[in-house]
């Protein structure tokens, strides 16, 4: 639509600068707060200049938080969740989309349903699963050798030898498939590749099929090549997700060089808890460090992002 | 030899069936085009051969060996796509190379295929361009290549002329008859445009509701329609169709109108069929019989047809451009006798000319 309506034009250009105020605001306030000593941050007011400590402050807090084994910590993680996420994503829809089989829709419904399920919520079974991942099975069995015992119990027959099957411990915890594993299941992901998968022609796979391709070569020379800007997109948005992550690599680590920078951030503030004043100049510091990973994947996969959500591009 | 044989063919889709036992023999190096009206099941059928859809019953064997429960790629055949479905991140190259890819052909090997192809369909400049950046026409071309380039026994193609312009219709209709002219390989051609079907085969089946209604060589189809049907559906403009009664051998009354017929029409009072005839095979002269009001004209260059209507039905008249017609003219004309076919009404099938000896020779009575 193009109008030309001075009035209108000035209008939506204050909202837009409103915004912009709204949303850069905090930030620029925390980047002068980071280059401020620690006397001049703690004036009240605080100066809404930048001051001359930036570098000496950055450089301080790398060093003290060893940022440097966090960061790859982190990068790890959020690589490895959106891999993971990516790959399941594209592999679960892509059988919920192109093959019959029964209960097709149950499975996907199943799925969908988990959307509702975050981690937070299931966070104590999923973390004794973490402490043993293999202890699931372990019941399992045990809970079928039993069963005939248990039976026959309910009828009066006692004294048959109960199994107690001990299956060795496959600790998670501290490691990063622990991190890793218990983020990459997606539902997002799965709906999100399951409507682009739906609008390939089905005539591409009738083509492929002629052409002499079974469906995993499909896939991997078809499927995959055409929603590369769908992954973008998820993979923007699950990078982000595992980055910020917090509540879980603080339960499933314990030791200090398997943290991640967003857990150190917490640390950065130690504050009146402890008796001291909190040392705002580091911890913004330490804030815009941590913040800049997620941003740069958001600014360089931006025009993917938009095209990926939309699948404008075909 | 890649003959095909289609013997009892059908397909349900749950309970509603779309072919009811479909026989075809197709011979090796035939080109034979399936016309039907759409949802005749044409498509279906094709889709059967390649394998895209399930044999629901009956059997289809190709060379000799019947194919109901083998892969689309164990066939042999290659297909080429209304919407050409190429692949669209893809290059040409890689699209025409596809199949051998698959097949594990070396890669020297496969771009020296790929040329050929390319050559063989004008496409040697463009091998690097993706499909988004070609013209209808050119996406038509690799769509073909593609299938060449396996050199099937069996070439099939669903409706590959329907989304280009009129123009480029007629000159890929010529490729494709001059690729089969080269290449030999038995060709089933699916399409719903008769001039298509005319001008491509050497067979046509012409397919109505899930049956065939006939199969004969083009000129058959037109000069011995089988059933009311093909009769109505072939040539452009439609055979005019008359209801009548035949009281008497050699005269079919339609209301108070009096057509004079093939004597070898039997008369019988109360006797009904359809009597049809070609607007083209009218004979337009001031000393005819008929008389019609021309409603409007329609000008196609060479010729013009004149609607209107006839013995309380639409009739067109088809008279050279050069007689100057205006709606609201009439005409006169006659039916040659020779030139008209007659249907029994309630099967649709065509009254034969030369009858078996000892049977009657009787339209059925209504």
């Amino acid at each position: 639509m193009i109008e030309r309506t001075p009035v209108l034009n000035f209008f939506t250009h204050l909202a837009m600068l409103v915004g912009i105020i709204l949303a850069a605001l905090p930030i620029y306030i925390v980047f002068v707060a980071s280059s401020h000593d620690f006397q001049t941050v703690n004036i009240v007011p605080m100066p809404l200049t930048p001051g001359y400590s930036l570098v000496e402050n950055y450089t301080k807090v790398w060093t003290k938080s060893d940022f440097g084994t966090k960061f790859v910590n982190s990068f790890i993680v959020a690589t490895g969740v959106t891999i993971g996420k990516i790959a399941i994503a594209a592999i679960t829809a892509f059988s919920i989309v192109f093959f019959n089989y029964r209960l097709k829709m149950l499975f996907f419904w199943l799925i969908f349903v988990t959307l509702m399920l975050p981690l937070e919520v299931r966070i104590v079974p999923t973390y004794a699963v973490a402490a043993n991942a293999l202890s699931p099975i372990q019941g399992v069995l045990n809970g079928l050798f039993n069963a005939p015992a248990l039976l026959l119990g309910l009828i009066g027959i006692e004294g048959l030898p109960q199994v107690a099957l001990k299956l060795p411990e496959w600790n998670l915890l501290n490691s990063y498939t622990g991190l890793i594993l218990p983020l990459v299941a997606t539902a997002t992901g799965t709906f999100l590749f399951r409507q682009f998968f739906l609008t390939v022609p089905a005539e591409l796979v009738e083509a492929s099929k002629m052409d002499g391709a079974g469906p995993i070569r499909f896939f991997w020379d078809v499927l995959l090549p055409l929603s590369k800007t769908n992954m973008a997109a998820l993979a923007t948005i699950m990078f982000v997700y595992a980055w910020n992550q917090y509540l879980w690599p603080l339960l499933v680590t314990t030791r200090p060089e398997m943290t991640t920078a967003t857990m150190q951030l917490q640390k950065l503030v130690p504050g009146p808890l402890f008796g001291q004043p909190p040392v705002w100049n580091e911890a913004m510091a330490g804030t815009l460090i941590v913040m800049l990973p997620p941003l740069l994947v958001v600014i360089f996969m931006q025009g993917y992002f938009v095209r990926g959500l939309i699948s404008a591009d075909k | 030899m890649a003959d095909i044989a289609i013997s009892n063919v059908t397909k349900s889709y749950g309970k509603t069936a779309v072919i009811h036992g479909v026989d075809l023999a197709i011979r090796d190096g035939e080109f034979v085009v399936i016309l039907g009206p759409s949802g005749c099941g044409k498509s279906t059928l094709l889709r059967m051969i390649a394998g895209l859809e399930e044999i629901s019953g009956g059997t289809i064997a190709i060379a000799g060996e019947a194919v109901n429960e083998k892969e689309p790629r164990e066939r042999g055949c290659a297909m080429v796509f209304q919407n050409y479905a190429l692949y669209p991140h893809f290059s040409v190259a890689e699209n025409i190379g596809y199949a051998l890819k698959v097949a594990g052909v070396a890669k020297a090997e496969r771009m020296r295929r790929v040329r050929e192809v390319a050559k063989s369909v004008g496409l040697e400049e463009y091998l690097d361009r993706k499909p988004s950046q070609l013209s209808g026409g050119q996406r038509q071309r690799v769509a073909m290549g593609r299938a060449m380039i396996r050199e099937p026994k069996v070439f099939l193609f669903d409706e590959p002329l329907s989304n280009l312009d009129a123009k480029l219709r007629v000159q890929m209709r010529l490729e494709i008859r001059k690729l089969h002219q080269r290449l030999g390989a038995t060709s089933v051609f699916v399409t719903h445009d008769q001039v298509e079907a005319m001008t491509l085969a050497d067979r046509i089946v012409v397919m109505n509701a899930g049956k065939i209604e006939q199969i004969g060589t083009p000129s058959e189809i037109y000069d011995r329609p089988e059933t009311l049907f093909v009769a109505g559906f072939i040539s452009s403009p439609p055979m005019n169709l008359l209801e009548v009664t035949i009281p008497v051998r050699g005269e079919a009354h339609a209301g108070d109108i009096v057509i004079s017929t093939p004597a070898f029409l039997a008369g019988k009072p109360g006797a009904a069929a359809m009597i049809g005839v070609r607007p083209e095979h009218l004979e337009i002269s001031a000393q005819g019989r008929f008389s019609l009001q021309a409603e409007f004209v329609e000008k196609l260059g060479s010729v013009q047809l004149v609607h209107g209507s006839f013995a309380g039905r639409d009739f067109i008249l088809q008279c050279p451009a050069t007689q100057p017609v205006a709606a609201g003219q009439r005409l006169l004309f006659d039916i040659p006798a020779a030139a008209m076919h007659a249907f029994d009404p309630a099967t649709g099938a065509r009254i034969p000319k030369v009858q078996p000896a000892g049977r009657q020779n009787e339209p059925v009575a209504a």
